[in-house]
Parts: structure tokens; C-alpha cells; sequence
């Protein structure tokens, strides 16, 4: 008995030491999640509700930030400006990230190479990015009135003129696809051979089975791609901020722009948090709607 | 008659195989040709960077476009780093760097091991908390975050330990609360796969759990510590936005920040001196995705996260 009872101690007091050691080991993230997470998500709810430029007193305003992020023009125009960016700079990227994966899947030499070039220009920093691409796009000594020019289109001021601001940040998007690439050049990876010859066996074609097996297979990847893509280029502002500083006419002022200039410049820290507030409700709620459509396209192996 | 049915049947599908291997071929030559065009089309904005960054200024503006310049002008390399102190930039980075990749790794393994090994009370609850963290977009926390270092005297000049600006606070002590959820989850994935029985034995023996996690499981883990240490890297050394917020003072400034002064100051004058620099802040990263690549494309293969 007396036996039963001590091994009944020992196995309640290992068991205390592992949940003190438990939260021990987790207590950095334990600490950061409250201190650098919930509190902050917490304090910028409150923050919504103030007038506050760091300075003064904050002082209750009730709705108006809200209000006014909802009606703002130039609040508008950059919601604007990110949807318009996000909506055509995403399906591009997906079908050149997945056309080069595929092309790399396919028997060619110098398969590393490749990849490793296609995948370079997402590691180079962003302002080296964006000092670069500047210049690129530079009406009189840039690369790529330079290189049209051989095709013979002739010179644009691409980040100059209103109508041809917004593109160019679309057309620079394109470079940035090494995640993705490398992404479906795993997925591609992943199909089963034997699929593929009974395709062949069966007599279809090349063209056939890319799109009755290869890209039913890759949707769960593509769907996945496609769900980052739009939540990164929500918040794409760096090269705006250093190639255009908005402009021109506020069109490449994108929401992330004008949430750092309402903070960061103007020191409007509750109007800035409303507009942060309005673009995470606005990135969940996009997610959530794809997931919800995904079940119609998205093939699920059960 | 049979016999020779068969000869001449097998003689045509011989005949349709090479036909078809000539196809085969000739299309992979095709492919081989276009992916080479795509690959300058995609390394052209980078090689025109580093070969205008040796062009003499009378070439920079030459029209048509000089392509190579005649006498590489290495003069620009030195010219633009003594524009701005860069040195000193290069200093802060690479202390920021590091110090952001030893913390990472020091937290992301303690947390990571609590929540692969260890048994206690909410660990499921924090640990879907953490892959939560890990979807929250950066500009919701970016302004009440400001305002805490701020509070917490993080946004003022001075320093730390009598070396250590406070203003680099703000941008390390985050990864030192294990604040990178991507890495976290990434080295639960591979504690988990390292045999139980080891710790056991070593608990046996009257080990603690600080000398298991640190003797026993981080020396098996140095694939997972070696992509989260690229990871991280890369993901300070890339930063911008921390780093425009947080650091007042042109003593305290990265590389990022001196680079982009550097092209406020130059919009229309010496590209060839903003094109060194911004070839010298590539460099780093070029010999770590030269060296390291192994590493994080195995990374985002299995992740789909990592890089920026």
C-alpha cells in the first residue's frame, strides 16, 4: 500500500514539474503573444475611438475615425488603388509562376540554374528592389523603354503618367515569383507517375492531361499560392512609398501607404488605426470568401 | 502471312516511336531556347543594376544604351560608400541580424519544444493562438506596437548596456518572445520527428530539460535551425518598414534606410553611385542564397512560407 501511494505522489509531482516546465519553455511566446499581440489588437481597438497625435491628450471622438475611413476620398481612392493592384497583379502571377514550374518539371538541362535565377529577384531587398526598378522604368535611360523601343513601341513615362503608374507596379509583380514557383515545382513533384501513364496509355494527350489531371491535382496549391498572393499584395507599399511616394495624382497611394503616412506622418494614431482596422476586416473577409468558394474548385483528396 | 503482319506492324510503331522522340526532341530544344530568354528577362533588371553600377557617367546617360561599360569605373564602389557612412550602416544590420537570428533560435526551440514534448494545461489553445499570429497581417499590430516602445522609452536616443542603441529594442526583443510563429511551427515539425526514447534516457540519467532541449535535440536539428537562421536573416536584413519607424538617427540607420536616403538625394544625378550601393546591399544576401539555397528551398517546399 504504502508503495502505491509513494508512486501515486511521484507520478502527480512529475507530472506538476512537466506543466511548470511547459509553461517555462513556452513562456517567451507566452509573454510576446500577450505584450506584443493581444494587447496591441486590443489597444488599437480603443485607439479607434481617439484623437490622439502622441503629443497631447488623447480625447474620445466616438465614431468619427471610422466614419471617416469609410468616407475619406483618399481612403477610398487607395482601397481602390490596392484592389485594382491585387486583382490583376495575382492571376498573372499565378499562371507565370505555374507555367515556369511546369516548364521546369519537363526534361531541359540546367534546371537549377534556372530556378535559382527565376527565384532571385524575391531575396533582393526590397529598397535595392525599388532604387532598380526606378530607374527601370525611366522614360529616357531605363531598360525597359530601352528594350521595347526594339520591338519598336515607343517610349512611356511609365511611373509618371496616371494611366500607366498603376501597370507598372502590376508588370514589376511579375518578378516576384520564386515562392510561388517553388511552391508548384513541389506540388508538381508530387503526382503520381502512374497517373500520368495511364493518361497516356488511354491515348490523351499532353495537352489533355495537363488540364484533366496535372491542374485538377496542383488546385489545392494553386488555391493556397493564390490565398498568400492576395494578402501580401493587400499590403504591398515599399516600392510606392520609394519610387512614387503615392503619385502620381495618388494613384499608386495603396492602403498600407496611406496608413503609415496617417500614423507615421501626420501622427493621426486613432484615424490610422480605423484604416488598419478596415484593411484587416477587409483581408479576413476576402480570405474567407475564397475559402468558402475553394470547395467548388479546390480538388480534395478524400 | 502472320509473321510477317507482325514484322510489318512492328516495323511502323519503331517507325512512330522515333517519329515521336524527334518531336520530343525538338520540343525540349524549343523549351530549353524560350527558358533561356525568360531567365535573362527575369536576371535583366539585376544585371543591368551591376553593370551600370561600373559605367562612367557619361555612359549612364548615353543614348542608345551602353550595355558593358568600357572601363569599368570600380571608383564608383568607394565614391558611394563614402557618400553616406555605410560602413556604419553595414555595423548596425549586421548586429540587428544577429542578434534577431541567435534569439529566434534560442526562443522558437524552448517554445517549440513545450509545445512538441511537453505536457501542460492550454498548450492547444496557445498553439492554434500561434498559427493564428501567423496569418495577422503586420499593420494591424504596426501603430499600437509604435506606441508601446514608444511608452517603453524604445523610441528615444540612447543605449543599452553602453554599446547598444534602444532604438534597435523594438526590432529585436520580438524574436526574443519567440514572435516568429513560422519558426516555431517549423521546428515542432521537426522535433517531432526525433525518437522519444533518446530524452528518455537521458531523464533517467538525471538530466534536466534545458540540458535535453540544448545537448540532445537542438545537435540533431541543425538542418531545421540552418533554414530558420537563413529565414531569419533574410527576413531582418530585408526589413524596411521596422526599420523607417524605429530608428531615429542617421547613426542608428541599416543599410535599407542608407540606400533609400541615398536615392532620395539622387533622383536624377549619379545612378552609378545609387547602383553600387544598391549592388553592395545585394551582396550579402547573393553569398547566402549562393551558399544556403538548399536550405530554403526546402524551406518554403515544405512551408510555402519563408524569404520576405
Amino acid at each position: 500500500m504504502a508503495i502505491v501511494t509513494r508512486s501515486k505522489e511521484r507520478i502527480t509531482w512529475m507530472r506538476a514539474r512537466e506543466w511548470i516546465e511547459g509553461y517555462l519553455f513556452a513562456g517567451p511566446f507566452l509573454v510576446g503573444f500577450f505584450a506584443f499581440v493581444a494587447f496591441p489588437m486590443l489597444f488599437s481597438i480603443w485607439l479607434m475611438f481617439q484623437k490622439w497625435d502622441l503629443l497631447g491628450e488623447p480625447t474620445f471622438v466616438g465614431l468619427r475615425n471610422i466614419e471617416r475611413a469609410l468616407t475619406d476620398e483618399l481612403a477610398l481612392k487607395s482601397l481602390y488603388n490596392s484592389a485594382f493592384y491585387t486583382i490583376l497583379a495575382v492571376p498573372f502571377q499565378l499562371v507565370i509562376s505555374f507555367t515556369l514550374a511546369l516548364a521546369l518539371t519537363q526534361a531541359i538541362k540546367f534546371r537549377s540554374i534556372y530556378r535559382a535565377g527565376f527565384y532571385l529577384p524575391i531575396i533582393i531587398p526590397v529598397v535595392a528592389t525599388a532604387v532598380v526598378w526606378q530607374r527601370v522604368f525611366h522614360p529616357d535611360f531605363g531598360i525597359l523603354n530601352e528594350v521595347l523601343g526594339i520591338f519598336g513601341v515607343p517610349p512611356q513615362k511609365w511611373l509618371l503618367e496616371p494611366h500607366l503608374a498603376k501597370p507598372a507596379f502590376i508588370f514589376m509583380s511579375f518578378w516576384m515569383i520564386g515562392r510561388q514557383m517553388v511552391i508548384f515545382i513541389a506540388g508538381l513533384g508530387n503526382i503520381p507517375v502512374q497517373l500520368m501513364e495511364a493518361a497516356q496509355i488511354d491515348g490523351a494527350g499532353k495537352l489533355r492531361s495537363l488540364f484533366n489531371i496535372t491542374i485538377p491535382l496542383m488546385t489545392p496549391l494553386i488555391f493556397y499560392n493564390m490565398v498568400i498572393a492576395i494578402i501580401n499584395s493587400f499590403q504591398t507599399f515599399v516600392p510606392s512609398l520609394i519610387m512614387t511616394d503615392g503619385g502620381p495624382q495618388n494613384e499608386t497611394a495603396f492602403v498600407v501607404l496611406n496608413i503609415y503616412r496617417n500614423g507615421f506622418q501626420f501622427f493621426n494614431m486613432g484615424y490610422a488605426s480605423a484604416l488598419a482596422w478596415e484593411l484587416f476586416i477587409i483581408v479576413v473577409g476576402f480570405t474567407i470568401v475564397q475559402f468558402y468558394v475553394s470547395n467548388r474548385w479546390v480538388y480534395y483528396e478524400s | 502471312m502472320t509473321t510477317l503482319d507482325h514484322t510489318a506492324i512492328h516495323q511502323q510503331a519503331i517507325a512512330r516511336r522515333s517519329r515521336q522522340e524527334t518531336i520530343r526532341r525538338t520540343w525540349l530544344i524549343i523549351l530549353q531556347i524560350i527558358m533561356t530568354f525568360v531567365l535573362i528577362t527575369f536576371l535583366g533588371p539585376t544585371l543591368w543594376m551591376v553593370s551600370s553600377s561600373l559605367k562612367a557617367r557619361t555612359e549612364i546617360f548615353a543614348i542608345p544604351m551602353v550595355w558593358i561599360p568600357e572601363n569599368p569605373q570600380w571608383g564608383n564602389y568607394t565614391q558611394a560608400m563614402t557618400m553616406l557612412p555605410f560602413a556604419k550602416f553595414a555595423i548596425n544590420t549586421f548586429a540587428i541580424c544577429i542578434l534577431t537570428v541567435i534569439g529566434t533560435i534560442i526562443s522558437c526551440s524552448m517554445v517549440a519544444y513545450a509545445f512538441s514534448r511537453l505536457k501542460w494545461p492550454g498548450r492547444d489553445l496557445f498553439f492554434s493562438l500561434l498559427l493564428g499570429t501567423m496569418m495577422l497581417p503586420e499593420i494591424v499590430t504596426l501603430i499600437p506596437m509604435f506606441i508601446e516602445f514608444r511608452t517603453l522609452g524604445w523610441t528615444k536616443p540612447g543605449t543599452v548596456f553602453g554599446v547598444l542603441p534602444l532604438n534597435f529594442l523594438p526590432l529585436v526583443v520580438p524574436y526574443w518572445l519567440a514572435l516568429a510563429p513560422l519558426y516555431v511551427f517549423l521546428m515542432r515539425q521537426f522535433f517531432k520527428s526525433i525518437p522519444i526514447e533518446l530524452e528518455e534516457a537521458a531523464l533517467i540519467d538525471g538530466a534536466n530539460r534545458l540540458q535535453i532541449l540544448f545537448r540532445i535535440i537542438l545537435p540533431l536539428s541543425k538542418p531545421v535551425i540552418a533554414t530558420v537562421a537563413v529565414f531569419s536573416f533574410l527576413q531582418s536584413y530585408n526589413d524596411f518598414l521596422q526599420p523607417l519607424i524605429y530608428l531615429n538617427g542617421q547613426d542608428n540607420w541599416t543599410l535599407a534606410l542608407g540606400l533609400r536616403a541615398m536615392n532620395d538625394v539622387q533622383q536624377t544625378g549619379q545612378w552609378e553611385l545609387l547602383f553600387a550601393a544598391s549592388t553592395v546591399v545585394l551582396i550579402p544576401v547573393l553569398l547566402i542564397f549562393i551558399f544556403a539555397q538548399r536550405y530554403f528551398v526546402q524551406g518554403i517546399a515544405t512551408t510555402g512560407f519563408g524569404g520576405r
